[in-house]
């Protein structure tokens, strides 16, 4: 038997955060019934069932393995919690190939106080389907906008991944340590993508995390992108930088058209979902990726992931 | 045939200091155990501490429920120290302290009782473990981040050089390496680069003129296996490293100085639960190791018991461990000739491949950046060497008498008396120990204590620019300030950590017809879940010994599972609240320490409120007589050290997931009305 997708969407909606554990076990179900189930989850915390956009901040935080991404999560929640904002964390970590199965061990590096029930930490695993995020991550960021004031989608990789995790989240942070070349590398070739906010982590290192710090300011500003402020910040004790970063993802989103990003996310993700079931064929089918974007653009605008999925599946028939 | 006579002594040599590892309970039963050990012919006491001593904390802190004079004793303050200290002679007594994060705490307390007894500082003799390297890799009680951790045992030998000459402050410890799956070349190599951090740590904090002494302070303590041989072989790589290391990078010359010192534990990780009285053999083969060539003895032994793999030892078991020393030193003619392994084509053999990768391996650690920056390496290494170990017993390549080969036994005598052979100690006692704490705090003068945390936390600081930590911690300790509030006082000011688990970056496991087997079993069972198995492996309470949890987690992601692993030191609420939102589907929980008896039934109650329905199995060092118990508290199953194949486990635990979707289909609330009772699984 299925939980009932309407009931704990209609809970996220109003903001029963205790209803988001089973809200993910259903969003990450895919059994038949499960599936229809969380469509009428998604429908419930949609932007026509909210009357407008999910007021959640949704993050996106990556970087290359090792470069502090838990660490720096683990002083960002402490400084949200102290604000009194509410957080949920998704933690995306890569599968093993071989077995399908995967450690999921970010957790272990994220303190929390299980006392706190304005905290949710979940990791998920990327999963078999190639290009990063699963199709369940989207969903949940979705759904727990709805109920939680942040929602940071933490996935590790440099280079394509912020491509897919930027058709998620409102803003996106790229986290670098001292020292390595590679994200600037990336960066000067247009590899990457430029990302909302880059912070340097590690500044306790000193010379080498300003050095860092002075080089990723300066490709921006050879690639025209001055506006994007790169932060250098101490998430071990003494912490320092934390609460200017929280302040710097803030400003962001308060400079941002939600609307619009979040439709241009919806409709992306949408094609994404129909290329992965049905591959280039089907794209060919409905008359080209062009023809496809045309039909979601004529969309209304509130539609979710779900509802616009189909769309293309009936114009597909 | 005769040529040259047949080199010996001319007078035998003096045996090596005898030790047991003990203590339990309270200060007073601890006394009462050491005098007893010293006289029956021990010649130097090693105190084994409790957990929440071990970690810094207080017995009422809610971390140490369950905990509390466990695995030995709890002391809190200089009363305690005082009372442990009781009637022996400090100034003659020659005490190791197994104590790692509050070394410096305990060192401090032990100094006070001295001064108590009339005994002055520079008279004292022993050792503190006070390796924190190893605690990030292997043993888990760790309080503090790594650059303070380091500071404070650099600032310890800085003090001890110059005040308390007689002390070796620190115990290089290749011990727990092996216990957590090291191959010899492991041992030596991170061993070395681990003495090699401190070494560069200490050397910014005293006088150049100084190292000379402070690398002859430096002693190691060592495990021996076994495969005795190559034991012993190793042992000689080691000194041979350490007297080159010395003389090349510390500028050492005094050959005095460059002696290679070590203490010994033989093997625990090899003794095996399954028909325990052999595992007398074994201690008696391990100990040969370390004794059997002259050129590479240990300075001080201490033997495991035969039943350590069952729970722990009584005083008797302690006993039997000490006369095998007895027997080796007095009976046999072990100490009447010179290095017996001198000229041996096969011993210098093994002592140069040894060297040869261990300096490699060494090299490696160096490009990490040194020892410290290169825990998650080493971490995830032994991880890997521990995972080929057990795959080859589980394949029976290597062979485990009485295990895995030669299982047909008669009924043991030795495990048939009520308690299974083991001490079992009270649980009354946690209360008594909060109670009496409690009434140490408010019995002495708080505005010392203030002051002196306060002066504590000040040095910390750095506010008083370079001054020894040791100082203000002596004074702290004379003012009357207990364990939880020293720990306290600097987690505030260093910062707490969580050690790297060495899990994330393990190798997967070669694929053998079981394991392939398994993951079909997950697949099908994905199928029907909805959602990739999900289990959740747990390790509650303050045990850090975590290689059996970190294995079980690597399998449980080489068999297709989405695996949530946090580390050790977790409370039953973060098992609870982490089971929850992560929506497992089973949840693994590792104790070793015997406190699972209070532990595990309450993680059963704090999932019970949380709402969480997901079944629990238990593995760890559990004596047969609390199984009904705690599947009397609802655990579905209990693995002990006998269920060594891992695989076999993984498949019970999957069929156990299988029952309760079968019971409820995914109701995306966890399992529901999942009944443990009855689910098949193994005692």
């Amino acid at each position: 038997m299925s939980a009932d997708g309407a009931a704990l969407g209609a809970r996220l909606r109003e903001r029963d955060l205790s209803a988001a554990p089973a809200a993910l076990n259903l969003l990450e179900s895919t059994t038949a019934a499960d599936r229809e189930q969380s469509a009428g989850l998604l429908a419930e915390v949609s932007p026509a069932a909210l009357g407008g956009e999910a007021p959640g901040h949704v993050i996106g935080v990556t970087g290359p393995p090792g470069a502090g991404k838990s660490t720096l999560l683990s002083a960002l929640l402490a400084a949200w919690r102290a604000q009194n904002q509410t957080v949920a964390m998704l933690a995306v970590d890569p599968s093993s190939r071989r077995s399908g199965g995967s450690l999921l061990g970010d957790r272990a590096r994220i303190d929390f106080d299980p006392a706190d029930h304005g905290v949710l930490i979940r990791s998920t695993a990327a999963g078999e389907r190639l290009g990063g995020l699963a199709w369940a991550t989207r969903a949940a960021a979705h759904a727990l906008a709805a109920a939680f004031d942040v929602v940071v989608i933490e996935t590790v990789g440099v280079g394509q991944g912020e491509t897919e995790i930027a058709g998620v989240a409102d803003t996106v942070a790229v986290v670098v340590q001292p020292g390595s070349g590679d994200v600037l590398q990336f960066l000067k070739s247009g590899i990457t993508e430029i990302p909302d906010v880059l912070v340097v982590t590690k500044a306790d290192l000193g010379q080498i995390a300003m050095r860092t710090r002075r080089d990723l300011s300066a490709a921006l500003r050879s690639l025209g992108s001055s506006s994007t402020p790169v932060l250098a910040v101490s998430s071990l004790s003494p912490q320092s930088g934390i609460e200017e970063l929280a302040g710097a993802l803030a400003e962001h989103r308060a400079r941002l058209d939600i609307p619009a990003r979040r439709l241009r996310a919806r409709r992306d993700g949408a094609l994404t979902d129909f290329a992965v079931e049905y591959g280039e064929r089907g794209l060919r089918a409905l008359g080209g990726r062009h023809a496809a974007e045309t039909l979601l653009e004529a969309q209304a605008p509130e539609l979710e992931v779900p509802a616009l999925l189909s769309v293309l599946e009936r114009a597909l028939a | 045939m005769s040529g040259e006579p047949t080199p010996r002594l001319p007078e035998p040599d003096r045996p090596w200091m005898m030790r047991t590892y003990a203590g339990h309970s309270t200060a007073k039963a601890s006394n009462e155990l050491y005098r007893g050990n010293l006289a029956k012919g021990q010649t130097g006491l090693s105190v084994a501490f409790d957990l929440p001593t071990q970690t810094g904390y207080d017995p009422d802190d809610e971390l140490a429920r369950g905990e509390v004079g466990k695995v030995g004793v709890s002391i809190s303050h200089r009363g305690d120290m005082a009372v442990l200290m009781d009637g022996i002679p400090l100034a003659e007594m020659n005490t190791s302290m197994t104590i790692n994060a509050t070394a410096a705490w305990l060192l401090a307390l032990y100094i006070v009782a001295a001064e108590e007894q009339g005994v002055s500082e520079e008279q004292l003799q022993g050792t503190t473990q006070n390796d924190i390297v190893k605690e990030f890799l292997a043993r888990g009680t760790y309080a503090f981040p790594p650059a303070p951790s380091m500071r404070l045992i650099a600032d310890m030998i800085a003090y001890t050089v110059e005040h308390v000459p007689k002390w070796n402050p620190i115990n290089i410890c290749s011990y727990h390496l092996q216990e957590a799956g090291a191959t010899p070349v492991q041992e030596i190599a991170f061993a070395m680069s681990d003495a090699i951090a401190v070494l560069d740590a200490v050397r910014e904090r005293v006088a150049p003129e100084r190292m000379e002494q402070v690398f002859g302070r430096i002693s190691f303590f060592v495990n021996a296996g076994v495969r005795f041989i190559e034991e012993h072989a190793k042992l000689r790589a080691m000194s041979i490293l350490w007297e080159e290391l010395g003389r090349e990078r510390y500028g050492v010359k005094d050959p005095r100085h460059l002696r290679f010192r070590y203490g010994v534990q033989v093997n625990s990780l090899g003794l095996t639960e399954a028909q325990p009285e052999n595992n007398v053999q074994r201690i008696v083969l391990e100990a040969l190791a370390v004794t059997l060539g002259r050129d590479a003895r240990a300075r001080a032994i201490q033997l495991p018991a035969w039943n350590e793999a069952l729970g722990l030892p009584r005083p008797w078991d302690q006993q039997w461990s000490l006369r095998i020393q007895q027997v080796l030193a007095y009976e046999t003619d072990i100490l009447e000739y010179p290095d017996i392994f001198t000229g041996s084509v096969v011993m210098d053999g093994l002592v140069s491949e040894m060297l040869d990768g261990a300096r490699s391996e060494m090299a490696v650690v160096a490009e990490h950046g040194g020892a410290v920056e290169a825990v998650p390496y080493m971490k995830s290494a032994l991880v890997d060497s521990h995972r080929e170990r057990i795959r080859r017993i589980e394949s029976a390549s290597q062979i485990v008498v009485g295990q895995n080969r030669f299982t047909e036994s008669a009924e043991s005598p030795l495990t048939a008396d009520a308690e299974g052979g083991i001490l079992v100690v009270d649980p009354s006692l946690e209360a008594e120990q909060v109670e009496a704490v409690r009434r140490w705090r408010a019995e002495r003068d708080m505005a010392a204590v203030d002051a002196a945390l306060a002066a504590l936390a000040q040095v910390a600081r750095g506010e008083q620019g370079e001054e020894n930590l040791m100082i203000t911690t002596i004074a702290a300790a004379r003012a009357g300030a207990t364990t939880g509030e020293w720990a306290r006082t600097l987690r505030e000011v260093f910062g707490s950590y969580r050690a790297p688990t060495g899990v994330g970056e393990a190798a997967a496991a070669p694929t053998d017809g079981a394991l392939r087997e398994l993951r079909s079993e997950v697949a099908r069972l994905q199928e029907s879940l909805g959602r990739r198995p999900k289990i959740l492996v747990g390790k509650p309470g303050l045990d850090g010994h975590s290689n059996g949890a970190e294995q079980i987690a690597v399998r449980a992601r080489d068999s297709g599972m989405d695996v949530v692993y946090e580390g050790i030191r977790m409370t039953p609420e973060q098992i609870a609240a982490s089971a929850l939102q992560e929506g497992v589907h089973v949840i693994g929980l590792s104790i070793l320490s015997g406190s699972h008896r209070e532990l595990i039934p309450a993680v059963m109650a704090a999932l019970a409120e949380a709402g969480v329905t997901a079944p629990v199995v238990v593995g760890g060092i559990i004596p047969e007589q609390d199984v009904a118990m705690l599947k009397h508290a609802g655990v579905a199953a209990v693995y002990t050290p006998k269920d060594f194949d891992i695989t076999r486990i993984m498949r019970d635990i999957v069929e156990l997931v299988g029952a309760g979707a079968e019971g409820s289909q995914n109701g995306g609330e966890g399992l529901k009305d999942h009944d443990p009772a009855s689910v098949p699984g193994p005692a």
